[in-house]
């Protein structure tokens, strides 16, 4: 809220000092030790050379027909002649002139320009008559009245020519916009922020006074109002003011709406926004004689109810949820929110009724929301408002309208509910403040806080027990208590310590290992770690993922088409990155994820969470610039497919199989495997299809989506050291000619079946096909390795291994050994 | 007494071919000391010697066997360093054009953060929660709202505008529902509760430079008898004095937060703080929030708020990457230009 710091100053018992350093450290207290402060600073800013004038004469310009020429008394021994195009100038008017010399704040780029004497078609002008816009006020809060001229000073202010402006219009006031957390709505009021203020700095609050003289009429014969439901509104008061004069506000009161951020309007409507900037309850003012009959009900609107809000706005009301003042049957205000056309104060205004009142924080919260309409009043309701300032406001505003708008305050308070709240009593042991917050205070120094704060307690030995005021509803329990003590105490000063008691492991569990550990052999790998957006389409959620009929996690309400179901896979999130990073000319790329997959079964129920890693290859494997043997290296299958087999022995897994696929219909159908461990699926590898990259534009890309929980299931836990053979190794190389659709998977594991049990590895050399054999087979070479580890191995023995493997390769296979 | 002036004349001219320079070693030795070489031949005569000069004749014999086989031993290490050094030379090559390159992947930056956080609190006995039990993504409203003390209608749901999946299920705001699913299970007979909990949190928000729907949080919480403001202080100091370097300095706000009572909002100092510093030349950055957990929220999950106590505080690794390098767009973080990532690559600080 926007606080006025020289209005706050009324409110004190002791001034605060106002100079600029004064009022940054009061700023820097403020953040410390309650809210933080949004801005410090005044309308004029660095603006000067500002004064009151008064038009002595307006003569018609030779060379112009919408500008005149004006003769300025600015206080001066002779008139300063300026030239205006002001539509609105006349003779006897009391204006704001800038001088030449004048700094003012150019309000379309926010620079200070200084003014200077000019020639406007061949007339001299010594300075500038100007408007509110023109001298730092925003649209926002600039009276409309003048919105095609320049400010005129009303008539029966006090004031002289030569008179400082910026003074005169409240320009100079130090303004501190307090950025309120929700529950400080204390502090949406003047009176509330005294009391924060004065806590602070040790000041007392001193609340304003006023007469109220109440004539004879009776409020109670010129409306009556009916509560049709009790949950609507705790408390509900009407004033009457008969025969007022609508007409605009005293400059003083001016003043300070505007330093509040808020409009002058009328007489009347400034009372009511005055009083809330004072007390923090929201007022509304209706036009009497435009209700149709005298019986205002608080209701909940019904089907089809439709009204034309202040900010000419019509609206649909939501039956039975908005709460509205309604007369006759005509709604007349959307209650807690904003007033209605239909009875609104204007020039012609006589009788009008003023509404004090509590609504139900809860409905006007959904109200303000559904219909996008948070006002200074909404604001105030939904947080919570001081319940023993409602009449008192009501009073002090009918007062206001009596001096001035002339009014006459009928006899009489209309009360239509006034539910009594009950005080809250809480009790605080000094042992309590200091265990929870590591102090040593005593029990006075706690109850000085309290003093501070303007609390009541009552003391017993170190217990004290608090009577919370009304203004702070937002004080409930001993720890809101705490707080108080706490931020009053300093946080500052509270000591720094680290929790002591019982020692306690940081471990982390195996499973955290084993993902921590798949990053980091990723990486070792060469693979960048990616973190993309888990938010996609419904299409990338589903493109790789193992069962397109698994449920999806989708929005109920999306921001975009793009980001509204949880991915079901990662590697649609890794060709985005792909993407994008070959879109700005990056074309080697080498990126993982680690992350969470998601698949809902039930609706109504949480999915579940599946932790995947996931990898993307595209481009060249560059291993040098410059040496020809080592350059672009352009990636494949096998590159892909390395890194896998990589991770899973690094991971600690034996006992996979890579079985060709083409049922993933996203992925290349010559170049995809399904990977198991055992009997387990764990997830894929290949090339990603071209249908996919060509698209895009992309080279080919490979890729690899791994579910991390059947990875972990398969990791061999005990390892035992293997004694080292100290005996030789003999080798015998195998070159097969055998079909081109024979997998070497399955020679592999057909040589591993019949190896005996010497063998300890096979190593294939080499892959032919072409010329020198037939079109449909391949040569396919290993390299056989036999050790024993108790003895020297006979060279007889590893040849009857050896012809054992060959000939059932022959009879298996069809091959032929060469 | 021919044999002795035989064998010096042997001697004077083995010297003079050894030290021909286009001698071959191997040939010489062969010719001057093997089975059939020369000194071999000249000492055969020995048989003809007097048997009382066979003695000297046969001390001249081993002096010239013995200085022709050093002789040649030098002259042939001689040679291989001659030669050795002639391929060095041959094999001169420029060690100044880049070396081979071997690729290492990089943790991305949030994750480094995260990892910072997580070893420095694994240091203070903290346990780690990130499980898909206890740290689900998608959460419950109950979990994720009602529980932090904040029920359906309440003001502060405004603060964080929620992707909601069914009026029931939602896209959790924050690793906060992590506090009482770790809660519910802990056995306070083996001590305090010390846990963080770092992921992923979404949030109904357009993304711009400084706002993204998807955003990382380190959740963390104590829960002890003994439990002060004060700890809550200290812990606060030591992990931005972990990340931001040991002279900075926090300050604690006032604030709000319905699941904390005292809140606070914290800030670390930009600059570097020295005991001698006036205060106004520091320079504070919200960084986080955090406060006693209420006791509201210890009731719901259980525990006796007038026997335990506890604090809370919620990190955001990406805010504090942003600010410790610089980054001015929260979006790089989520698009994986390969340029970005490569960019944080100092493993050991």
């Amino acid at each position: 809220m926007k606080t006025s710091l020289t209005w706050l100053n009324e409110y004190l018992n002791h001034e605060m000092d106002l100079n600029p350093e004064s009022i940054s450290d009061l700023a820097e207290k403020v953040e410390r030790t309650s809210v933080e402060i949004d801005s410090n600073t005044t309308i004029a800013q660095e603006q000067d050379g500002l004064v009151v004038a008064k038009v002595l004469s307006v003569e018609p310009h030779p060379d112009s027909d919408h500008m005149v020429i004006t003769q300025i008394d600015a206080g001066e021994d002779e008139p300063i002649q300026i030239v205006t195009g002001a539509p609105n100038v006349a003779e006897g008017q009391m204006v704001i002139l800038a001088k030449v010399g004048a700094h003012i704040i150019n309000h379309e780029n926010g620079e200070l320009i200084e003014l200077k004497a000019v020639k406007l078609r061949g007339e001299s002008s010594y300075g500038m008559l100007v408007a509110l816009q023109e001298i730092g006020f925003s649209d926002k809060i600039a009276p409309k009245d003048f919105e095609e001229g320049i400010y005129i000073f009303g008539q029966e202010e006090d004031l002289t020519p030569g008179d400082d402006a910026i003074v005169a219009l409240g320009m100079n006031e130090p303004v501190l916009d307090t950025d309120l957390t929700p529950n400080r709505a204390d502090m949406l009021s003047m009176i509330g922020t005294a009391y924060e203020f004065g806590a602070m700095l040790g000041k007392k609050v001193i609340v304003p006074d006023f007469d109220l003289v109440e004539y004879e009429n009776e409020a109670a014969n010129q409306v009556n109002v009916y509560i049709d439901d009790q949950e609507l509104v705790s408390k509900y008061a009407l004033r009457v003011v008969n025969n007022v004069t609508v007409k605009d506000s005293p400059l003083w009161l001016q003043k300070r709406l505007w330093n509040a951020g808020m409009r002058p309007i009328n007489n009347i409507v400034d009372i009511t926004n005055y009083m809330m900037l004072t007390y923090g309850q929201p007022l509304h003012a209706f036009d009497l004689d435009k209700l149709n009959g005298r019986d205002l009900h608080i209701r909940r609107a019904t089907a089809d109810e439709q009204m034309v809000t202040l900010d000419g706005e019509k609206r649909k009301l939501r039956v039975g949820a908005d709460i509205v003042i309604s007369a006759d049957s005509e709604a007349l205000m959307l209650a807690g929110v904003m007033g209605g056309v239909s009875s609104e104060i204007d020039e012609n205004t006589k009788n009008i009724i003023i509404e004090s009142a509590i609504f139900n924080p809860s409905l006007i919260r959904a109200t303000a929301r559904r219909h996008n309409l948070h006002s200074e009043a909404s604001a105030r309701f939904e947080r919570g408002l001081n319940w023993d300032a409602t009449f008192n406001t009501l009073d002090h505003a009918a007062s206001l309208v009596d001096a001035l708008a002339e009014g006459q305050v009928a006899h009489g308070r209309i009360v239509a509910i006034n539910n009594e709240r009950t005080d809250t009593h809480l009790t605080l042991s000094t042992t309590r403040v200091n265990k929870v917050l590591g102090t040593s205070l005593t029990t006075d120094e706690i109850a000085s806080i309290f003093d501070q704060l303007a609390f009541t307690y009552e003391k017993n030995d170190d217990v004290l027990t608090v009577i919370v005021p009304a203004r702070r509803g937002d004080i409930s329990i001993e720890a809101d208590l705490i707080e108080e003590v706490a931020r009053l105490y300093g946080y500052d000063n509270l000591p720094v310590t680290l929790p002591y008691g019982p020692t306690t492991p940081g471990k982390l569990s195996k499973q955290q290992r084993q993902i921590r550990a798949s990053r980091r052999i990723m990486e070792s790998l060469g693979l960048n770690q990616a973190i993309s957006y888990v938010l996609t389409s419904p299409e990338k959620a589903q493109l790789f993922a193992e069962n397109q009929n698994d449920g999806m996690v989708t929005l109920d309400y999306p921001m975009s088409s793009d980001r509204t179901t949880a991915r079901q896979n990662l590697l649609s999130g890794l060709i985005d990155d792909v993407v994008y990073n070959v879109s700005r000319s990056v074309q080697n790329i080498a990126l993982y994820e680690q992350g969470r997959i998601f698949i809902t079964n039930e609706i109504n129920a949480q999915p579940s969470e599946i932790e995947h890693i996931a990898g993307v290859l595209t481009g060249n494997i560059i291993n040098s610039s410059w040496q020809k043997n080592k350059q672009e290296n352009a990636v494949d299958f096998y590159d892909v497919k390395g890194i896998v087999e990589s991770y899973l022995a690094q991971i600690g897994t034996t006992d996979i199989y890579y079985v060709a696929t083409e049922r993933h219909s996203n992925m290349h159908p010559g170049q995809t495997a399904d990977i198991f461990i055992g009997d387990e699926y764990i997830g894929f590898v290949g090339q990603i299809h071209p249908n996919i990259t060509k698209k895009q534009k992309l080279a080919p890309v490979f890729g690899f989506e791994l579910n991390l929980f059947s990875v972990f299931n398969h990791i061999v836990e005990n390892v035992q050291f293997n004694p080292i053979s100290r005996f030789p190794q003999i080798s015998r190389d195998a070159a097969i000619l055998i079909d081109k659709t024979v997998p070497n998977g399955e020679i592999y594991t057909s040589i591993l079946e019949t190896a005996g049990e010497h063998l300890v590895d096979v190593t294939v050399f080499d892959l032919y096909m072409g010329p020198n054999l037939p079109e449909d087979k391949k040569s396919l070479a290993y390299t056989l390795t036999y050790q024993d580890s108790d003895g020297t191995l006979l060279e007889t023995d590893v040849n009857t291994d050896f012809e054992h493997i060959m000939s059932e390769l022959q009879s298996k296979f069809n091959a032929e050994i060469r | 007494m021919g044999l002795i002036e035989d064998l010096t004349a042997l001697k004077n001219s083995a010297v003079e071919r050894i030290n021909d320079n286009n001698a071959d070693i191997e040939q010489l030795r062969i010719k001057l000391l093997g089975k059939k070489g020369e000194l071999t031949g000249l000492l055969k005569g020995m048989k003809d010697v007097a048997a009382e000069n066979r003695k000297m004749v046969g001390e001249v014999g081993n002096d010239v066997r013995q200085t022709i086989t050093e002789l040649l031993k030098q002259k042939k290490r001689a040679q291989e360093e001659y030669e050795l050094n002639k391929q060095l030379q041959a094999e001169k090559i420029d060690v100044t054009l880049p070396g081979s390159v071997h690729h290492v992947g990089q943790p991305h930056v949030l994750q480094q953060i995260i990892d910072e956080i997580e070893q420095h609190f694994l240091g203070l006995g903290f346990e780690v929660i990130d499980d898909i039990v206890d740290s689900p993504e998608v959460e419950t409203d109950e979990y994720n709202f009602e529980r932090e003390n904040l029920p359906k209608d309440h003001p502060a749901r405004d603060m964080q505008d929620t992707f909601y999946i069914t009026p029931e299920i939602l896209l959790r705001t924050q690793t906060s529902p992590v506090q009482s699913r770790s809660l519910e299970k802990h056995d306070f007979s083996k001590g305090p509760l010390k846990m963080i909990a770092p992921g992923k949190v979404y949030r109904r928000d357009t993304d711009d430079a400084t706002h993204s729907h998807q955003f990382h949080q380190v959740e963390g919480m104590v829960v002890g008898e003994n439990i002060t403001m004060a700890d809550l202080k200290g812990t606060l100091l030591s992990i931005m004095q972990e990340l931001f370097g040991e002279k900075h300095q926090i300050r604690m706000r006032p604030s709000y937060f319905p699941f904390t009572e005292p809140s606070v909002e914290v800030d670390v100092s930009w600059n570097e703080v020295t005991p001698d510093m006036n205060p106004e030349d520091i320079e504070w950055i919200e960084v986080l929030g955090a406060g006693m957990t209420h006791p509201n929220v210890l009731r719901m999950d259980g525990i006796d708020p007038d026997k335990y106590s506890a604090f809370a505080f919620g990190l955001g690794p990406d805010r504090f990457a942003m600010l410790k390098y610089g980054v001015d767009d929260i979006r790089q973080f989520y698009l994986n230009d390969v340029r970005f990532l490569s960019q944080f690559n100092r493993k050991g600080n």
